[in-house]
């Protein structure tokens, strides 16, 4: 075995820059997504929704629908037997069960987009003709979109629990009022983020096909959370879990939203088994937006207390999340996460936040890359700008001063309640100023600093820094089986899904330097149920860590077995053997190489278990310009800093970091999901939802370090695809303050709209 | 979103797309690049039972600069506009103008007939159309007629055309050599719809001062419209600093913009003055050709 760190032998994938295995495919258009895949007589479904945000169902007629052409089937709530089933949550609490969703309306609907009726037709343009001949006629309910409105209101979303707050997360540590009695300085700010949407390219798909003769369902168009849909449908089909398949194809992006188990996901089923046909479902670009997890519409009402020399005291307050019409599976993740890493990389000795989840006419909302993290760093980053300015003290000095340091590790957050199976956490490894003296040094913030506020050429210069943590390497497990095949190559079959970070490569990197042969002889196999007996899959920033190190379990044991094998073929005790690239050797100069012994059908599971977080940290500094004739921005540099513990792979690497920073500008100053006040979504295209596009952000440079492995697991990696956007709220938003700081123009509410950007500045002029 | 269903003709004369026009009695549409009518359809908001493709007919991709002006043929695209040399001197602002259109995708199809047809109140060849006062040729079941761009726009994605017609071409006078010109727009990212933009020229007289001012604006109304005051504002006098705040003033003032999801009323009236401003500023810079 190969120790991992440091040694340079032949074999050396980990750490370089290795250009990802799949582009091949993916830049030859030979990619096989959901849509490429038919099956002879399927049909097709179209599902009615509700143009309704709130309201009683008097009645449903799809009489009009049903003699259609080539209309096969409707199925509405009336074709359920018994009560609806509803979608389980991935991480149950006490308070939420009665806000979950079920799979179609019956009595209620309560959002904009609700599923009401599914069509089965023979193309998916007959079935989208037959949504006109359903006939919905609902009585209309009074519309709540605004979160502390709901929680005022009388009018209820779910009668039975005679509230509209789903929970309360409480984050905790220390003693929150004395800190607050002891402070010398305290700053205060009401602040929100909007609501969005993850927007993966590639639309959600399914494609179920039920065997009638075996009993067995299975299901195309898997993505993040395989193994643990098979679980849900399984369940909720009353069918074992060894009859039900979910496959997974190639995936245009995830982000956390696509994968999770949606109505359509049963429904789709549903209808495969019930007229036993396979089915396919591609969902449009409207639809996705209006039923696709949303997330991230937040605001708070928060202090910090310092010292006067800017140390940080404490933190409390209140966060408000609008979680839209119902809890989803995962809807809880961005609540408790934004309060209990809103202190991010700071040393906060005490806290106090409460969140709100708050139930409203609007998308159910679910986690979205960075979940609630991105949110509570816009918070708190925005706070301490404000803070050193009515302090004295400099942005830098006041971050290095409260940023974790080497000697505190590991540092414990928050304990936030109810828990989820997460209540506590701490911040694994590393010392936070080395990144954010990185950060300064590579941004020549000395020289930079000149420019701050002043005009040039019509456009106002700001810059700012921020600071973050990432969680990574989710739990509970991670599971890869590995198969000698005759000519010697080697089948790894991961449970991590791939939802186009590139973990065919990454997989195969690690796999091929503990197993010292060429990659190339190593073939991926990813993220289906019928690969291996369990898996779990890609969320939290987990493949390359959890999904790494299963991998090298099964290298482990793959060489065990290995040896036994050589030793058997030579007559000698394993022992005797020693293995290197790819070769059992006796000392006597016989050998035995891997190919050989594949005739004894080696094959192995390996797995990693761990339920500690990984905790990516760095540091993210912007450079702005801002047109006030305009209130366009734009972003001239901007720098992120990281470290990952362990570099895999550089290139994919800085794909994540570079893609999610941009994927934050996105955040910062177009993306919204735009509701009225009757609770209609006003964004339906993507001539509407602003997202970036390749010219908008030419500039983002990233620099990743690994000068402190994550002692969590044997490759010392840390989950990295998430951080890159943490940051972008806040930072962005410093820089275009301390752009706008002759107008005292201090940004309260996400996007920084050209339009919201100039009113600013308009209203701080009329105001002077 | 997915194309309800329609028939396809794709006639090769022009009589016979009229023929299928008329007898289509209004259910029955030309179809040029696709560019919109088809997005249109997609999401059901019109459901023609025919679509009469124009590609089939001869005559309508010609680009004609002659003394009388240039003449583009409806079929046009934008990017045989841009590739054209000719009409960076015989029309420059209407590449200049036209670089602002969509994407290569959209502009490889999309059609200055289609665009003038459309209506679009945001998209930027009605209004170059108005302020060079473009006269638009049409041919219908009740033979040719030619109208004035100021006559075509009717409302938002309406115009006078009868649902019979073809738009075949569209002509502009001569560009004089003391014309100068520039077309601003800010859309929120590039080859989006703007959320407002304006046309301007003028020429230059023998004592430097502006002559037959024209500023029109899209993207400010529900079809692109003239900026008269603003016109007035600088009409004869030399374009200096002084002149290009009273005509941002001007145009300000004279317009009332709607607000929606991408920008506030108030901002939108702002920014036409703002984008006026800074394109006469462009306009006078510009040496004589
Ligand atoms: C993503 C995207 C971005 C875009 N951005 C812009 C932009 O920034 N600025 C802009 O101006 N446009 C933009 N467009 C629209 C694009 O320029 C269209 O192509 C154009 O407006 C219409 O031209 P067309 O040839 O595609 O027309 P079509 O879509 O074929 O037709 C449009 C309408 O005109 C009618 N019609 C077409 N030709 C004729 C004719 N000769 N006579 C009579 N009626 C006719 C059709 O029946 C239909 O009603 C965008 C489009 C897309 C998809």
């Amino acid at each position: 075995m190969k120790p991992h760190h440091g040694a340079h032998t032949s074999n050396s994938y980990i750490g370089a820059h290795i250009e990802r295995v799949e582009d091949y495919r993916f830049l030859r258009g030979e990619g096989k997504y959901l849509d490429d895949i038919s099956r002879e007589g399927q049909w097709h479904a179209a599902f009615a929704r509700s143009q309704i945000a709130h309201g009683k169902i008097r009645s449903i007629d799809v009489s009009k629908a049903l003699a259609m052409p080539g209309v096969r089937a409707v199925i509405t709530a009336a074709d359920i037997e018994g009560d609806i089933p509803t979608i389980p949550f991935r991480r149950p609490n006490p308070t939420i069960g009665p806000y979950a969703q079920p799979i179609i309306a019956r009595d209620k609907v309560r959002y904009f987009g609700e599923p009401i009726a599914m069509i089965l037709a023979d193309s998916p343009e007959l079935a989208e003709d037959a949504l006109q001949g359903v006939v919905a006629d609902i009585e209309q309910l009074p519309v709540m979109i605004d979160c502390k409105r709901a929680m005022e209101d009388k009018s209820l979303l779910f009668d039975v629990t005679g509230s509209n707050l789903a929970s309360i997360f409480n984050a905790d540590k220390g003693d929150v009022d004395a800190a607050f009695a002891s402070a010398d300085f305290i700053i205060r700010d009401q602040l929100s983020t909007q609501r969005q949407t993850a927007l993966p390219m590639e639309t959600r798909g399914l494609l179920a096909e039920w065997d009638a003769k075996n009993g067995k369902l299975t299901v195309s168009g898997a993505a993040k959370l395989p193994f643990f849909n098979r679980t849900t449908m399984a369940a909720m089909m009353n069918l074992p879990e060894t009859a039900v398949d979910y496959i997974e194809l190639d995936v245009g992006g995830g982000f956390g939203a696509r994968g999770e188990f949606y109505p359509e996901d049963f429904l789709v089923a549903f209808g495969a088994r019930k007229f036993d046909r396979p089915v396919k479902w591609i969902e449009d670009r409207r639809e996705h937006l209006m039923a696709i997890g949303h997330s991230r519409e937040a605001s708070c009402d928060v202090e910090l207390a310092f010292s006067k020399d800017g140390v940080m005291l404490g933190m409390r307050g209140d966060l408000f999340i609008n979680i839209g019409a119902y809890v989803r599976p995962n809807g809880m993740t961005p609540v408790r996460n934004a309060a209990q890493f809103m202190s991010g990389p700071y040393r906060m000795p005490a806290i106090h936040i409460a969140a709100y989840a708050c139930v409203t006419n609007k998308t159910p909302a679910g986690t979205y890359r960075g979940p609630g993290r991105y949110e509570g760093n816009f918070f708190i980053e925005r706070l301490i700008d404000q803070a050193a300015a009515g302090l004295g003290v400099d942005r830098l000095e006041i971050r290095r001063r409260n940023l974790l340091t080497h000697e505190e590790m590991p540092y414990p957050l928050a304990t936030v309640l109810p828990s989820d199976g997460r209540a506590d956490t701490q911040c694994d490894s590393g010392d936070y100023r080395v990144c954010f003296d990185a950060c300064v040094q590579e941004a020549n913030w000395a020289e930079k600093s000149k420019l701050q506020g002043k005009l040039i050429d019509g456009r106002y210069h700001g810059i700012a820094i921020g600071c973050f943590i990432e969680g990574g390497a989710s739990g509970p497990q991670e599971n890869a089986r590995m198969v000698l095949e005759k000519n010697g190559d080697i089948s790894l079959f991961a449970g991590s899904s791939g939802i186009g970070q590139g973990i065919e490569t990454i997989l195969a990197q690690i796999a091929a330097d503990y197993l010292e042969i060429p990659m190339e002889r190593i073939t991926v196999f990813h993220g289906s149920t019928n690969l291996l007996k369990k898996g779990w899959g890609s969320y939290g920033s987990r493949a390359t860590v959890m999904g790494g190190s299963a991998v090298i379990d099964a290298c482990k044991k793959l060489l065990a077995l290995f040896r036994i094998s050589a030793a058997k073929r030579l007559g000698v005790e394993p022992e005797a053997i020693t293995i290197a690239e790819g070769v059992a050797r006796l000392a006597d100069g016989r050998s035995v190489p891997l190919a050989e012994v594949a005739s004894d059908h080696l094959e192995v599971d390996g797995s990693f278990k761990n339920q500690t977080p990984t905790y990516t940290y760095g540091s993210a500094f912007a450079h702005v310009a801002v047109d006030p004739g305009t209130g366009h921005v734009d972003v001239v540099d901007y720098v992120v800093v990281d470290d990952v513990g362990r570099i895999i792979n550089s290139m994919t690497l800085h794909g994540q970091v570079m893609g999610a920073a941009v994927q934050g500008f996105g955040s910062v100053f177009s993306e919204e999901l735009i509701y009225n006040e009757e609770g209609q979504l006003l964004v339906g295209s993507l001539a509407d939802y602003l997202i970036p596009t390749a010219s908008d952000y030419p500039v983002v440079r990233c620099v990743s370090m690994e000068q402190f492995p994550s002692p969590t697991n044997p490759l010392g990696a840390k989950g990295a695809g998430e951080g890159g956007i943490i940051p972008v709220g806040g930072v962005v938003t410093n820089a275009v303050a301390n752009a706008l700081s002759s107008f005292g123009v201090q940004p309260k509410t996400l996007p920084l709209t050209p339009s919201r950007v100039w009113e600013m500045i308009e209203d701080a002029r009329v105001r002077a | 979103m997915k194309l309800p269903q329609f028939d396809y003709q794709a006639p090769t004369s022009l009589i016979e797309a009229v023929a299928l026009l008329m007898a289509g009695k209004g259910d029955a549409r030309p179809l040029s690049g696709g560019q919109s009518i088809l997005p249109v359809m997609a999401f059901r908001l019109a459901e023609p039972s025919l679509l009469v493709d124009l590609r089939n007919i001869p005559d309508l991709r010609a680009i004609e600069v002659s003394a009388a002006g240039v003449r583009i043929g409806a079929m046009v695209r934008w990017r045989d506009i841009l590739d054209n040399a000719q009409l960076k001197d015989a029309l420059p602002l209407l590449p200049e103008a036209v670089d602002h259109v969509a994407h290569y995708q959209v502009r490889n199809r999309g059609t200055i007939g289609g665009s003038l047809a459309h209506a679009d109140p945001a998209s930027e060849m009605p209004a170059v159309a108005l302020a060079l006062d473009a006269v638009i040729e049409v041919v219908g079941a009740k033979g040719a007629r030619d109208i004035a761009a100021a006559d075509l726009f009717t409302g938002s994605l309406s115009t006078s055309l009868s649902h019979d017609e073809i738009i075949v071409a569209v002509r502009f006078p001569a560009w004089p050599a003391t014309r100068r010109y520039a077309f601003e727009e800010f859309a929120r990212r590039r080859g989006d719809f703007a959320l407002a933009g304006v046309a301007t020229c003028y020429d230059v007289d023998a004592q430097g001062h502006a002559k037959n001012v024209r500023v029109s604006a899209l993207s400010i109304a529900d079809t692109p419209i003239r900026l008269k005051a603003a016109e007035a504002a600088i009409e004869g006098r030399a374009i200096d600093a002084d002149a290009i705040k009273a005509a941002s003033a001007a145009a300000s003032a004279e317009v009332d913009p709607a607000g929606d999801i991408h920008a506030s009323a108030r901002y939108r009236k702002a920014l036409v003055g703002t984008l006026l401003g800074r394109a006469l500023t462009r306009a006078a810079a510009r040496t004589a050709r």
